[in-house]
């Protein structure tokens, strides 16, 4: 493995969740395509945003890179590492490496547990530490590192406000020394004036420990903000894929031209000059996604073939990756 | 050329007595809404911005709630001051409401074609056949596709932003004078919330109404209001013209809150300005300025007395002891 190797790979990913019917005999009767064929890297030290509507499969591609979910078909590789196929300490050294944190800073901490003990178990699980004493400093500095104090490291959850909270997370995450983090909508439950706070702490631990992140996210203000690369999906697929100022700038794929017009700026004269590419209708479902581009229903510039034919994902020069047959 | 006073609130002073503590949720506001005018309130989760509207309507359950002061002049009469059958009658036709969460104004039970036929022979005294006709009418103005056929569904058969459509067609069906709307497009991807902002911005033209806009996003305050109310721990702390408000902000809270904001239209140029600390506890009773402890221009009366909401500028008021232009106390 070299250097350039990307830490991160993932080739046709495919996650289907069965949908089944009946209580003794158990059917198939369909199943919800929430990620369908996605291909993408990130290279080490570099935070690769990716963004989309609502349910169109940003968990999931997340959860399914690190093996939380089983994944339906493709490959993954973290380090060198094929998350699909490892076993034992194979599979222990993937959960050691690669991390998550959470969306809801409530629901992903056990609400009987003291911040200590939630710290403190990636280091228990992994065996990272000689001995308690040992693990209590380690907790205490993690502490340190993301701004809480370590006096409070005898309190639960519950104690702590909501961006705190996501601070207690991100030391979790950071206890087992991980390369890759996977940030699932990190601020989104935070207020503004507490958003800036984990975004810049966010940046500081990666300039520190050389820390690769998968940055999921609805805001693409804070994406533009704090990413390298910009992944953005549609109903289960990327649609493009680019630097960040490239996708801000050039947007190639019309829904991504679309959802870029839709974002608020504050600022009232940008906001009355803008023009809008506002979208007809809402995001199908994807029990029943419709067939050749994912998007030819609400595309204003569809054509035959969209219906028929799935626009391949390839990269049209300079790293910049799109799916769009009119591209 | 400044438009007819349409309310006028003074003095708002709304508490929760709960066992763990008295909640300071609004501590003694003021502002008023011209006739056609769009007014954001715009604040962090907390600082009490729905309370202060369900106290001018009305919605505060008491107890645990208590209205300590205020009045509320909408035309000639004080909201405040109503009794219950007057309250309902403004609050149905002539101030309107939609929130983040369309169910709880919708009933789950009832098809939304009966739920929009009922109100409309309670409050526009129609006969079954016009109010269905007119349902059909609302439903379409609104933008949902297929609409006659629609009014046989229940409301979880209608997406999140179909949803705020119907709400926003049942209230809109009166021609109210005033609309309240409590973040409701907060819970909706951004290409709905755009969709939704374009809808209400039409009808707003059509209807002719004035709206209160609330919101924790700067970027809908700045696509949508006329003027803006900032608001922080249960006070109002800056007041002003948008344009004013966005270019030349003078209290610290919103000056800090607009440098912590990243922008999706230009380049990254500089790290976030991130604001230290937390808003306050509501349940500790507010003394001195509630930002004082996260304020970077900070000066010793801010420790200990409240300032009030002063004009500074031609319409353009803050509550704040310091000139962030010169440094030190204005
Ligand atoms: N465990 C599951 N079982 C069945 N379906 C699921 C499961 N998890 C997710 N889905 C479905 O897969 C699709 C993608 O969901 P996912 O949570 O990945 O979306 P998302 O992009 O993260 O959305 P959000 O922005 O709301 O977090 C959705 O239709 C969702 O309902
Ligand atoms: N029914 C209630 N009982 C007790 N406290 C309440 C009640 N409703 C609101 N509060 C409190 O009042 C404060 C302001 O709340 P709210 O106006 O809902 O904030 P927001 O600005 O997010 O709309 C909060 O501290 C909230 O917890
Ligand atoms: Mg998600
Ligand atoms: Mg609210």
């Amino acid at each position: 493995m070299t250097e350039t190797e990307p830490l991160v790979r993932v080739e046709g990913l495919v996650k289907h969740f069965p949908i089944t019917r009946g209580i003794l005999i158990r059917r198939q009767v369909g199943a919800v395509q929430a990620v369908d064929d996605v291909t993408f890297s990130i290279a080490r030290g570099e935070t690769l945003g990716l963004v989309g509507e609502s349910g169109c499969g940003k968990t999931t591609v997340g959860r399914t890179v690190l093996g939380l979910y089983p994944a339906t078909a493709g490959a993954i590789v973290i380090d060198g590492h094929h998350v699909r196929t490892a076993k034992g300490a194979e599979l222990m050294a993937i959960r050691r490496k690669a991390q998550m944190i959470f969306q809801d800073p409530y629901a992903s901490l056990n609400p009987r547990w003291t911040v200590g003990a939630i710290v403190g178990e990636p280091l228990r699980v992994h065996k990272l530490c000689r001995d308690e004493k040992e693990r209590l400093d380690r907790v205490k500095e993690l502490m340190q590192l993301v701004g809480l104090s370590p006096r409070l490291i005898n309190r639960f959850p519950h104690e702590f406000s909501g961006g705190q909270r996501q601070r207690i997370g991100i030391a979790r995450a950071l206890a087992s020394q991980p390369l890759f983090v996977i940030c699932d909508e990190p601020i989104s439950a935070l207020d503004v004036s507490i958003q800036a706070q984990v975004v810049n702490l966010l940046e500081d631990l990666q300039e520190r420990f050389g820390l690769t992140y998968l940055f999921i996210a609805h805001d693409l203000s804070m994406v533009r903000h704090l990413c390298t690369r910009v992944a953005v999906m549609y109903l289960g697929v990327l649609v493009e894929m680019a630097q960040r100022d490239e996708v801000y700038e050039s947007p190639l794929h019309p829904y991504t031209q679309s959802l870029l017009s839709a974002v608020p700026v504050p600022d009232p004269q940008v906001a009355r000059s803008r023009k809008r590419v506002l979208l007809e209708g809402e995001v199908p479902s994807p029990i029943n996604p419709p067939g050749g581009c994912r998007f030819h229903l609400r595309c204003p510039q569809a054509e035959a073939r969209c219906a028929t034919d799935r626009p391949a994902w390839r990269d049209v020069g300079g790293g910049h990756w799109v799916a769009c047959h009119r591209v | 050329m400044e438009r007819p006073l349409l309310l006028d609130v003074a003095d708002l002073q709304t508490r929760f007595h709960t066992p763990e503590g008295t909640v300071y949720a609004v501590n003694g506001i003021s502002y008023r809404l011209h006739e056609g005018e769009t007014l954001a309130m715009v604040g962090e989760s907390g600082c009490g911005k729905s309370v202060s509207m369900m106290s001018i309507l009305g919605l505060i359950p008491i107890p645990p709630g208590e209205i300590v002061s205020g009045t509320a002049r909408y035309r000639d009469r004080d909201l405040l001051r109503m009794s219950e059958e007057e309250l309902e009658q403004v609050r149905g036709k002539e101030i309107a409401m939609i929130f983040q969460d369309p169910m709880t104004s919708l009933n789950p039970v009832l098809t939304v074609g009966k739920q929009i036929t009922e109100m409309l022979q309670k409050h526009m005294g129609m006969k079954p056949a016009e109010a269905a006709d007119r349902a059909v009418q609302l439903l379409e103005w609104v933008g949902i596709p297929d609409a006659r056929r629609r009014l046989a569904d229940y409301p979880h058969q209608f997406s999140g932003g179909m949803r705020q459509r119907v709400m926003i067609a049942m209230q809109l069906a009166c021609t109210p004078s005033i609309l309240i709307a409590d973040e409701p497009t907060t819970a909706l991807d951004v290409t709905i919330q755009a969709q939704i902002m374009d809808l209400v911005i039409r009808l707003r033209e059509e209807v002719g109404m004035a709206m209160i806009w609330i919101t924790h996003n700067l970027g809908v305050v700045a696509g949508l209001a006329e003027r803006v109310m900032v608001m922080y721990a249960g006070f109002i702390v800056e007041e002003a013209n948008v344009d004013d408000l966005f270019q030349d902000p003078r209290h610290p809270y919103t000056i800090a809150l607009l440098a912590a904001l990243p922008r999706v239209d230009r380049r990254r140029d500089r790290r976030l300005k991130s604001i230290p600390g937390a808003p306050p506890s509501l349940l500790v009773k507010p003394r001195g300025c509630p930002f004082a402890p996260r304020c970077e221009f900070v000066i010793a009366r801010c420790q200990s007395e409240m300032p009030p909401l002063e004009l500074i500028a031609p319409r353009h008021k803050i509550a704040c002891w310091v000139d962030v232009l010169r440094g030190g106390s204005r």
